[in-house]
């Protein structure tokens, strides 16, 4: 949590407006505590891998999505 | 052992992207009464491909790691969806996405048009299946009976492509029945397996005699009064329509022609008095 500051920045988070001090994507996921399990990640519609979670900054106005495996069809 | 005693299934295997698959059932996983009756009902099927999903995940959550463990436990192998995609852009990063969360290349490829029939858009389809070729995926697309978009799907890279049958959920079967055969012809080479709208295991039995290759099917099962039964049943219709099949169904005539030997039939006059 080093990394984070006060500062925050206005996102849609999985389509809900959201205020939250992280910098990086890969921040959000870990104040999600998400980052030990399965999930996926994108920002304004484009995939974010793994690996670039951590230099994905995060912008007022951002959509982000952070989805899990569900069923299907 | 007496030749009707024989194992009704016959040892093809069904091949896909170079991958044995060995059941022609493909099972859906969404809609069961429990994870306990998921898991009976994949067992009971045989099905050694399941389709699965993603959506969104809440803060602290581990449903979706639940449901992979389950599904890890299974020894199947996945087939991740882009159900929901409403345009090309949104199935190509589903895709990306499911990629990375379950490891495959391996994508059932959905882009929807119409929220009442489920329909694909096959314009988004097209557009979708030819950047994810590109992109080195395993493209499994959701379309219709049309034979243009199937050849464009092939064009691009497809070496499965999935008809509905009728539309998702809505357990009508074979509707354009004249249609998958045509496509069926036009396409000896290519795996071809229908997707969507079989309701019960007459449907599927149908759709192998016709010489599909195998088919996707969930609602008809999650949805069953008796989820495991009903995945036995469609596994037995299955391989009974695969049979009939390759056994050779005989013509269908306009007229009735008798079984029974004619010669040799008492009371039987050649002048037809009798």
């Amino acid at each position: 949590m080093s990394a984070l500051t006060t500062a925050e920045v206005c996102i849609t988070l999985n389509g809900a407006e959201t205020a939250t001090s992280a910098r990086t994507v890969a921040d959000l996921v870990d104040l999600q505590a998400l980052t030990a399990l399965k999930i996926a990640t994108a920002v304004n519609g484009h995939f974010v891998p793994a690996a670039k979670r951590a230099t994905t900054h995060l912008k007022d106005g951002d959509r982000v999505e952070i989805v899990s495996p569900r069923q299907g069809g | 052992m007496n030749a009707h005693e024989q194992p009704i299934q016959r040892a093809d295997t069904l091949s896909v992207y170079g991958v044995p698959v060995t059941s022609r059932m493909l099972l859906g996983t969404a809609g069961y009464p429990s994870p306990a009756v998921l898991a009976a009902a994949v067992e009971a099927s045989g099905a050694s491909v399941v389709t699965v999903s993603l959506r969104r995940e809440t803060a602290g959550g581990g449903t979706g790691q639940k449901f992979f463990d389950l599904i890890q436990s299974l020894g199947v192998k996945v087939l991740p969806n882009t159900a929901g995609c409403r345009s090309a852009r949104e199935a190509i990063t589903t895709a990306q996405m499911a990629r990375e969360v379950f490891g495959t290349d391996w994508i059932k490829l959905e882009v929807i048009a119409n929220d009442d029939t489920l329909q694909p858009d096959v314009f988004g389809l097209v557009d979708a299946a030819t950047e994810l070729n590109r992109d080195g995926f395993k493209v499994f697309p959701y379309t219709t009976e049309d034979l243009s978009v199937a050849e464009r799907l092939q064009r691009v890279g497809c070496q499965v492509i999935m008809p509905w049958g009728a539309p998702i959920g809505s357990g009508q079967g074979i509707a354009n029945r004249r249609a998958l055969a045509s496509l069926r012809a036009y396409f000896p080479d290519v795996a071809l397996v229908i997707d969507a709208g079989i309701g019960a295991p007459s449907h599927a039995a149908e759709a192998m005699e016709l010489g599909y290759d195998a088919v996707l099917l969930n609602t008809a099962v999650a949805k069953a009064a008796d989820p495991v039964r009903m995945a036995a049943a469609f596994a037995a219709a299955v391989s009974a329509g695969r049979a009939g099949y390759e056994a050779g169904l005989m013509p269908v005539r306009d007229m009735a022609v008798p079984s029974t030997p004619v010669a040799g039939t008492p009371f039987f006059d050649l002048d037809g008095k009798s």
